[in-house]
């Protein structure tokens, strides 16, 4: 049956003005025992490829300090987690939020025969492809594809981005992109876009023309939805001021208002370091932790951290040896960490990287990421992984 | 067939085979017929290189860098002249990017460059350097209408793309199986048309394919492989031109690239028997790409209504087929990236060696919410004129962008980011006197007019606002 069809069929043709259908408008028709326990995930991309030994520094392990002559970090200076392992000085803000058990870090993930291209190696980690495998679809979108009980509505994945990544994009659905919501309720409000939807029954087909007039019938009815909820929430937290604190603020604003949303989705970028790596990781890993403190604490406080899981990865790790800049170079497997206040496994999830087991330099991966993936989508999001990854991968426990 | 007719089919050709056509120019041309069009189309195709990047700079620079990359430990004046050379290639790569955009936007032979931009999706690429990506550009515009087996020839033999997929590091006893793998699951054949002991056997064959130090081809035979190869169950000491042929010497070459035109030039949709159709043509003309386009462009299906105003517009042939349409002078090129980059086609730079994905994978809310801004931000300063009656809900939002607008102002910014300006004289100028508006929506619209925007435009007051409005709306995202 055709889009058409249905909502002849059905009845659900609006006489009237704007014409939404009542399944784009779900707000009005919500029951009010949804509004409770709706779990959110919030996906963080630190882009450019961070250097995970130096983020979760391996100080127990002499390896480390043989390898890393010049951007080491000495040993009194990382925030100890165990024997091993311990952060960087500038994440002290994570270590309250480490203490009360609100955060996992998962060691050493990655995927077989990795790939050194921050393009191609970013591609595969927000497709799920392996890596000879070119998918145009992400691991949201196909999540969103899946049509599941919950995530049927456009907003159910919001980017607070100006332009959407390949993660968020499903084959039907994708997740929606924006800044700044009283923006794009604006634009979407402009008097000219809405007379262009005006009584509008004739593209509801399933032709390219139907796609785009369903794209902004459903921009238009998400932003409006998104700002009517969210724009009456004021946080009294205060945020650190950087950009990507500014992303979070956004999302808590959303998490705590009840949007109805699934997946938040934010990035830092510039980890790229192969020049003098201390200072400017150090910037980024500061502006991650104290933004990062402040979005646990304000979902704490609001009573929204039992019901979020947040989840941190870059595209690879760099290389165990430092370079002749006192940078490094692109590598493999890295760090992930995992915040929310239900983690079944606290603290450092699996063993420190193997230092003297290398490949060609690089660090070997324990657990491929889509088994992270894979955890989140049957623990958290509640649909089965092999449905969305192509191929059923193992769970994890820390969920 | 009546004249009216024909000039839709001409703009349709026009539309598809470039970036549009002027509505004083598809009058004069209408006259004509469809094969007549086409072999003029085919023939003032003639190909002028882009010849931006300065050559000897370029190999200076590289030197230098190799150089660098060579030594241990770098002084901080040598890092400093490392720096400084990646922020040139960058600069470049970015006037590189502009140069082309201009091209197509002022070009004479539209044919040419759309095959340009089709082949720069086929063979997906990326090189930091300038020189050697400008090098593919240019050889995918001189042979884009030629011999595939050339064009194909060529760009395995380009230092782009040699970079890119790896064979640099391809040699006897260490193979890398990156470009074998490419060459035939995206550049050729497709997938499952191979076995993975092709793709070895293939590779071996590739050993020894590499560029000198000042970026020309050089077939090394110390690394290369010469044993005994198997390969689509021949045996033979093959190289990589052996392999070339071999795969060309299957029909399924032919058809996965006539399916790979017909999804661009024609429908998201392939038709399987027209593609079957192009195939056998192309194999046939020993794989002439003119012949593929003719045979294309002039079969009656081309012009059928399924493949008229259906396609989505890559953000290429609307930024293109938008500032020829309008004469559109850019003040500050730059945005052109911008809006490349926002709109999820950033040339020289696609996501992958699978190039763009194409049709509705072009749109989602920021994409399409963006290119519906995009026409008002260029031609007229973000304004879009609309005097429909408004309720007291768009009241709110009318004052809250006048707020928005007045601070911009009072911040002394330009009115509209994008800094561009249309010819509306020129533009107004090739068309009749007394054009009405409705004329006019019907020359800038593919898709059939509806009630609705024939409502709209009727109670239309001018031809710039009309103008204004039609671009702004979702069928003008189709092409």
């Amino acid at each position: 049956m055709n889009r058409r069809n249905f909502l002849r069929n059905t009845g659900f043709v609006a006489a009237g003005s704007l014409f939404v259908p009542a399944f784009m408008k779900p707000f009005e028709a919500m029951a009010l025992d949804e509004l409770s326990l709706y779990k959110n995930l919030v996906v963080v991309q630190l882009s450019g490829g961070n250097d995970g030994l130096n983020t979760v520094v391996p100080f127990g392990n002499d390896l480390y300090y043989q390898k890393r002559k010049s951007i080491a970090i000495k040993p009194e200076d990382v925030i100890k987690l165990n024997d091993m392992q311990g952060l960087n000085p500038n994440m002290a803000a994570l270590q309250e939020i480490y203490d009360q058990g609100w955060m996992t870090i998962i060691n050493d993930v990655g995927y077989p025969n990795p790939d050194r291209s921050h393009f191609r190696s970013m591609d595969i980690w927000q497709t799920g492809s392996d890596s000879n495998q070119f998918l145009s679809t992400g691991w949201i979108g196909r999540y969103l594809d899946s049509n599941c009980q919950t995530c049927k509505f456009p907003y159910t994945a919001i980017e607070v981005d100006d332009s959407l990544s390949l993660a968020m994009k499903g084959q039907t659905k994708k997740g929606i992109a924006l800044k700044d919501p009283a923006a794009l309720f604006r634009n979407t409000n402009n008097p000219f876009f809405k007379a262009v939807l005006q009584n509008d029954q004739e593209h509801l087909d399933e032709d390219n023309l139907g796609y785009l007039y369903k794209t902004m019938i459903e921009t238009q009815s998400s932003a409006s939805y998104i700002q009517n909820t969210s724009k009456i929430y004021q946080s009294k937290f205060t945020y650190p001021s950087s950009g990507f604190a500014n992303q979070l603020k956004t999302v808590s604003k959303f998490i705590s208002s009840g949007l109805k949303t699934r997946v938040y989705y934010v990035s830092l970028s510039g980890f790229d370091t192969h020049v003098n790596q201390i200072g400017q990781q150090g910037n980024l890993l500061k502006q991650y932790s104290e933004g990062m403190a402040a979005f646990i604490k304000d979902l704490k406080s609001n009573n929204k951290l039992d019901d979020t899981l947040v989840v941190t990865f870059s595209e690879f790790g760099r290389r165990v040896e430092q370079n002749a800049s006192s940078g490094t170079d692109h590598g493999t497997a890295n760090n992930m960490f995992v915040f929310g206040g239900r983690l079944k496994k606290q603290g450092i999830f699996n063993a420190a990287p193997n230092l003297s087991d290398l490949d060609s330099g690089d660090l070997k991966y324990q657990l491929d990421f889509r088994q992270v993936y894979g955890t989140i989508l049957d623990k958290w999001l509640d649909v089965n992984n092999g449905d969305i990854l192509n191929k059923k991968f193992n769970t994890l426990d820390f969920i | 067939m009546n004249a009216k007719d024909n000039s839709l089919r001409v703009k349709h050709l026009y539309n598809r085979a470039g970036f549009g056509i002027s509505y004083a120019d598809l009058h004069k041309i209408s006259r004509k017929n469809i094969e007549k069009i086409v072999a003029g189309l085919l023939k003032e195709s003639k190909d002028d290189s882009i010849t931006l990047v300065d050559g000897s700079e370029s190999k200076r620079q590289m030197l230098v860098q190799a150089g660098l990359y060579a030594k241990k430990n770098l002084s901080d004046e040598e890092k400093k002249i490392r720096q400084e050379i990646t922020r040139m290639q960058n600069e470049v790569s970015k006037d590189l990017n502009i140069a082309w955009i201009y091209k197509m936007i002022n070009t004479t032979s539209p044919l040419r460059e759309k095959m340009t931009l089709f082949w720069h999706g086929h063979f997906a690429c990326r090189s930091n350097e300038p020189l050697y990506a400008q090098q593919l550009n240019n050889i995918q515009r001189t042979h884009g209408l030629g011999s595939f087996k050339t064009l194909l020839m060529e760009v395995s033999k380009s230092p782009a793309m040699l970079q890119y997929l790896n064979n640099q590091q391809n040699r006897k006893g260490k193979p890398n199986e990156n470009f074998a793998r490419e060459l035939m699951e995206l550049f050729t054949l497709g997938r499952g048309k191979y076995t993975e002991n092709d793709i070895k056997e293939s590779a071996r064959s590739f050993t020894g394919w590499m560029y000198d130090k000042d970026g020309t081809f050089i077939f090394r035979q110390n690394l290369h492989d010469d044993g005994t190869k198997t390969f689509f169950g021949k045996t033979g000491n093959f190289d990589g031109e052996n392999i070339i042929d071999l795969i060309l010497a299957k029909p399924d070459t032919a058809e996965f690239i006539a399916r790979k035109v017909y999804k661009f030039f024609v429908n998201d949709q392939p038709n399987e028997v027209h593609v079957k159709e192009l195939g056998d043509h192309f194999y046939a003309a020993n794989y002439d790409i003119s012949a593929l386009m003719k045979k294309m462009f002039t079969s009656d299906w081309f012009y059928s209504p399924e493949n008229v105003g259906t396609k989505i517009k890559s953000p290429i042939e609307f930024l293109v087929g938008l500032s020829r349409e309008f004469y559109v002078t850019y003040n500050k090129p730059q945005i052109l990236i911008q809006l490349q980059s926002s709109l999820g086609q950033y040339l020289f730079n696609p996501p992958n060696v699978a190039g763009w994905p194409g049709g509705q994978n072009w749109i989602d809310s920021s994409s399409l919410m963006l290119r519906m801004r995009i026409p008002s931000l260029v031609l007229n300063d973000g304004e879009i004129d609309f005097s429909g009656k408004a309720d007291p809900e768009d009241e709110a939002v009318i004052a809250l962008n006048k707020n928005a607008t007045a601070n911009a102002n009072n911040n002394a910014k330009p009115k509209s980011y994008v800094n561009a300006n249309a010819d509306w004289s020129k533009f107004l100028s090739t068309f009749p006197k007394g054009i009405s508006p409705l004329e006019l929506t019907e020359f800038l619209l593919q898709p059939k007019l509806n009630d609705k925007i024939v409502k709209m435009v009727s109670d239309n007051k001018g031809l710039r606002s009309t103008a204004v409005e039609i671009t702004s709306m979702p069928e003008y995202q189709l092409v």
